[in-house]
């Protein structure tokens, strides 16, 4: 490869553009997200009453949510966006998951890709 | 406090058998979106696909208020397929759910097959099937793109959201009817669509601008007949 043509130098700033806004978006804007339950679990908890206990959440009457059970990986490092589940590391924990998806994806994507063919 | 960031399907919510059937599916269509998906990507779409993954994934962290007690999400499915095509959107949303379910234990692990399903196929090919018959006024006018992006993402969320009240239906849990959260389901979701629809129309809009190129509706839009296009679709680098 010779030095990266404009259109390529064009290109890189667009893609490294795209990242930092998404890591903006997953360490500061998260810390502004709604913590009420999202339109699935507003479903799964309809008929039920949630009170917080110091053993975790106490779901009162009938719905779908009592018949959730614990995620496995629930006390992994980065479980529920946080940080060991420290208050406050949303941000940090988002950061990650921005990092380790583009790192994931772009080289999965990169192996899947084909190679530019003389017919192309 | 846990399950107040969680946002896809838990363990638990269907039955073992519902749970492997729609593994099942979304092994052999994820595969399959592989295979497709390689048409798709070269060495100007893949890093691409990676960006859109990680900007899905982040976006999703970000719940808006739909109804007092409620908010909903970006799903992505219509926003993936627009950018990068729904073969490589499937595998876009696939990623994200993965990462999200191992890493950040959002998502059950049995459930992966459903959310996978319902997100990442549903999602993100009714999505793609809506904009694709829109087209023709995404090709005409920024206002059309926008508005095609925004009714893709709208139809989308609403389709992804009947996928999970057919698992709930086929095999279900207890604790509601299944007319109970089809109502629920497609109203609440409606009201997502809506924010969906404007987070879609937003960032296919604001790529389009600086890099048309880059979205994948448009560059695939089948060219008028009647205008002789030189050989070849060069990005105008002229390497």
């Amino acid at each position: 490869m010779s030095r990266p043509s404009t259109a390529g130098r064009r290109r890189s700033r667009f893609l490294v553009a795209f990242l930092l806004v998404a890591l903006v978006v997953a360490g500061g804007l998260s810390y502004l997200a709604s913590s009420a339950p999202d339109g699935l679990d507003t479903v799964t908890l309809h008929g039920c009453e949630v009170t917080e206990t110091p053993a975790g959440e106490q779901l009162d009457g009938t719905c779908v949510a009592q018949h959730a059970t614990d995620h496995p990986l629930g006390s992994g490092p980065l479980a529920d966006y946080t940080v060991g589940g420290g208050a406050g590391s949303v941000g940090i924990a988002g950061i990650v998951g921005v990092l380790v998806t583009v790192l994931l994806a772009g080289g999965l994507f990169r192996l899947l890709r084909r190679r530019r063919g003389p017919s192309d | 406090m846990s399950r107040h960031v969680a946002m896809h399907m838990s363990d638990g919510i269907v039955n073992a058998p519902t749970s492997l059937l729609f593994g099942a599916v979304a092994i052999l269509f994820v595969g399959w979106a592989a295979v497709r998906a390689r048409a798709d990507l070269d060495d100007r779409t893949a890093p691409m696909a990676g960006l859109v993954t990680a900007f899905v994934f982040a976006v999703q962290m970000i719940n808006f208020p739909i109804l007092p007690g409620a908010s909903g999400h970006l799903l992505g499915g219509a926003l993936v397929a627009i950018l990068v095509g729904p073969w490589v959107g499937t595998l876009c949303i696939t990623i994200v759910l993965v990462v999200q379910s191992l890493l950040f234990a959002d998502g059950g692990l049995t459930a992966l097959g459903t959310n996978v399903v319902n997100m990442a196929v549903i999602g993100v090919f009714a999505g793609w099937g809506v904009a694709v018959a829109l087209r023709r006024f995404a090709v005409r006018s920024r206002g059309g793109l926008l508005a095609t992006a925004f009714v893709a993402a709208f139809a989308g969320t609403v389709l992804a959201s009947l996928g999970f009240v057919a698992q709930y239906a086929l095999g279900g849990a207890a604790g509601a009817t299944t007319g109970t959260v089809f109502a629920l389901m497609v109203g609440l979701h409606a009201l997502i669509g809506i924010g969906e629809g404007v987070i879609t129309a937003v960032t296919v809009g604001a790529v389009a601008a600086v890099r048309p190129d880059l979205v994948h509706l448009l560059r695939t839009a089948p060219r008028p007949a009647a205008v002789t296009q030189p050989a070849g679709r060069g990005d105008g680098s002229g390497a």
